[in-house]
């Protein structure tokens, strides 16, 4: 059996998973990022691949992905998180056409074609009031941790006006909101629908064609894909969600997957080789 | 003898200052604003009267400014802080046409008349970046205390570029820097720079024009004038009382008021 492994470090969390040739998930591992990236891949490759029962002789290739991909010195080639992910959302929701990835300091809006290529997409990565940081700053200046955001959220009967335009200032908006007896669940609310807010516009700016599909750890809250749809007026696909953290990985093991059988089969399929290639 | 006060409610920190009918400094108090923001003025009020060893009824006229200066319960009129810098700027250096104030979560950037109106003014009033919330932030990531920041700065060597923008992206950027085994002086001079520069970009905008005065909280930090003046390339005005500044022009349009009988300039936008 030809196992490959995909690594995506990201900037909040790294990720690894473990892939057969048949495409079968076999395992995936997560850790804090922190700031020793070089160190964080090995630990959470080698988690990965404990979880599998594999040692690394027994994987044929590794591709890492994500900011710190380059920090990866065991990976046989990087991709960038667009490519990786659009090969990941593609694998779950084939008809994928526009993807939505908020992660801890970033997000992205990429649109691809009908063979998971990218064909355009818009970033945020200068502003936290983007991101899940956003998310988490808000739920911090309440006494809340980031895991409670999902419970809280789903006790939200209406939502508060968050005007989202700087995680810093969220603080004194949110201090406010409590001060005039809003409920902490309501403001978190209030939050998650200015991020969804911000998505919309980053989608429009990459054309929004269904279907949509949204991916990154801030879809571990149940409510952001709620409020995506609602604004958007139209069904939106999430992978299950224990993987929804690992898109990226996942998409990074099926270029790995895709390149070993360039390379036993030469001659056959050459626009995967270039396509891995180019995302260094 | 008749006194004026100005009391200005800021983000992080509340100031109060009594004058005499000669525009002297009498009395001054600095204390945290915290969340309740009428205690704060009338605790910051009654210990400036104290400093000055001045009786509450001998206070003619108190104005507030600052974004907490409609909770001034005591306070006859309200000011904003942009004319109250100007105004305190212009009375403490008279050459100043130029006013960069920093404080905890805001920068502004004002342009005044010799008479100390204002002619333009530009805020950070969407986000946090080149504020100083971004000391505040790398304070607490390198458990420096926030007056040994400067002088820390100012030993460095070989300065780092802080990359990113935002001020929550900048807190982990500088604990990555330390991950690196980056000497703490040359992390905290980048991210003095980094401010400096977002900072300097905003007084372009108002058009720089000398002699430059700067106040608030963060013009006690000597890393700070030190970058702002590499960068502008001119010399800054800044005085002992710079964090006072903006109570000061208030307690001077609350001395207009006792002297000659009339409002306070109010309602600019803020």
């Amino acid at each position: 059996m030809i196992c490959t492994a995909g690594i995506d470090v990201g900037s909040t969390y790294a990720k690894a998973l473990i892939l057969n040739e048949n495409g079968v998930i076999l395992g995936h591992a997560l850790n804090n990022t922190g700031f020793k990236l070089a160190e964080v891949a090995g630990e959470v490759y080698q988690r990965a691949l404990k979880n599998v029962g594999l040692v690394r002789s027994e994987i044929s290739y590794v591709v890492a992905t994500g900011f710190g991909r380059h920090m990866v010195s065991f990976s046989d080639t990087q991709v960038t998180d667009l490519t990786a992910s659009a090969r990941g959302a593609a694998f779950f929701f084939p008809g994928t056409r526009t993807i939505l990835d908020v992660g801890g300091q970033t997000m992205k809006a990429t649109r691809i074609d009908g063979s998971a290529r990218v064909k355009s997409f818009r970033l945020n990565d200068k502003c936290a009031a983007g991101t899940g940081a956003f998310l988490e700053k808000t739920a911090r200046y309440m006494g809340y941790q980031t895991m409670e955001i999902g419970p809280l959220v789903a006790t939200s009967k209406r939502q508060v006006a968050i005007s989202g335009v700087c995680a810093v200032f969220a603080e004194s908006e949110v201090i406010n909101q409590l001060s005039v007896g809003s409920a902490p669940a309501d403001i978190m609310h209030g939050a998650i629908a200015s991020l969804v807010d911000r998505s919309v516009q980053l989608m429009k700016r990459v054309q929004l064609e269904p279907e949509f599909t949204l991916i990154g750890g801030i879809l571990r809250f149940e409510a952001m894909a709620r409020v995506v749809r609602e604004q958007l007026k139209a069904e939106v696909n999430v992978p299950p969600e224990n993987l929804v953290q690992f898109v990226g990985a996942l998409g990074a093991a099926i270029l790995a997957q895709r390149r070993l059988q360039k390379l036993n089969q030469p001659g056959r399929d050459g626009s995967t080789a270039a396509e891995v290639g180019k995302s260094n | 003898m008749a006194y004026a006060a100005g009391v200005d409610v800021g983000s992080t920190q509340t100031k109060a200052v009594v004058i005499d009918e000669a525009k002297h400094i009498v009395g001054r108090e600095l204390m945290d604003t915290g969340a309740n923001v009428i205690v704060a003025a009338e605790q910051a009020f009654a210990e400036a009267l104290k400093s000055a060893n001045v009786r509450e009824e001998e206070v003619e006229y108190v104005v507030g400014t600052g974004y907490g200066r409609y909770r001034v319960t005591f306070g006859k009129t309200q000011v904003t802080e942009i004319s109250c810098h100007g105004r305190g700027a212009v009375h403490m250096f008279s050459g100043t046409r130029t006013v960069l104030d920093m404080g905890g979560q805001d920068t502004k950037a004002i342009r005044v008349r010799p008479t100390g109106e204002i002619v333009d003014f530009c805020m950070n009033d969407k986000c946090a970046a080149g504020t100083g919330r971004f000391l505040g932030a790398a304070s607490s990531a390198l458990d420096i205390p926030l007056d040994q920041l400067g002088p820390t700065a100012l030993r460095a060597e070989r300065p780092v570029h802080i990359s990113t923008t935002c001020t929550v992206f900048a807190e982990s950027e500088v604990l990555s820097w330390l991950g690196k085994g980056k000497k703490i002086e040359d992390i905290l001079q980048g991210v003095h720079q980094s401010i400096a520069a977002r900072s300097i970009g905003l007084l372009r905008r108002v058009g720089v024009e000398e002699q430059i005065t700067f106040t608030g909280g963060v013009a006690r930090n000597i890393g700070m004038i030190e970058a702002l003046q590499k960068g502008l390339n001119a010399k800054l005005n800044v005085s002992e009382d710079s964090h006072f500044m903006g109570a000061l022009g208030a307690a001077l349009f609350a001395l207009d008021h006792v002297l000659v009988g009339r409002a306070p300039t109010a309602g600019r936008p803020s």
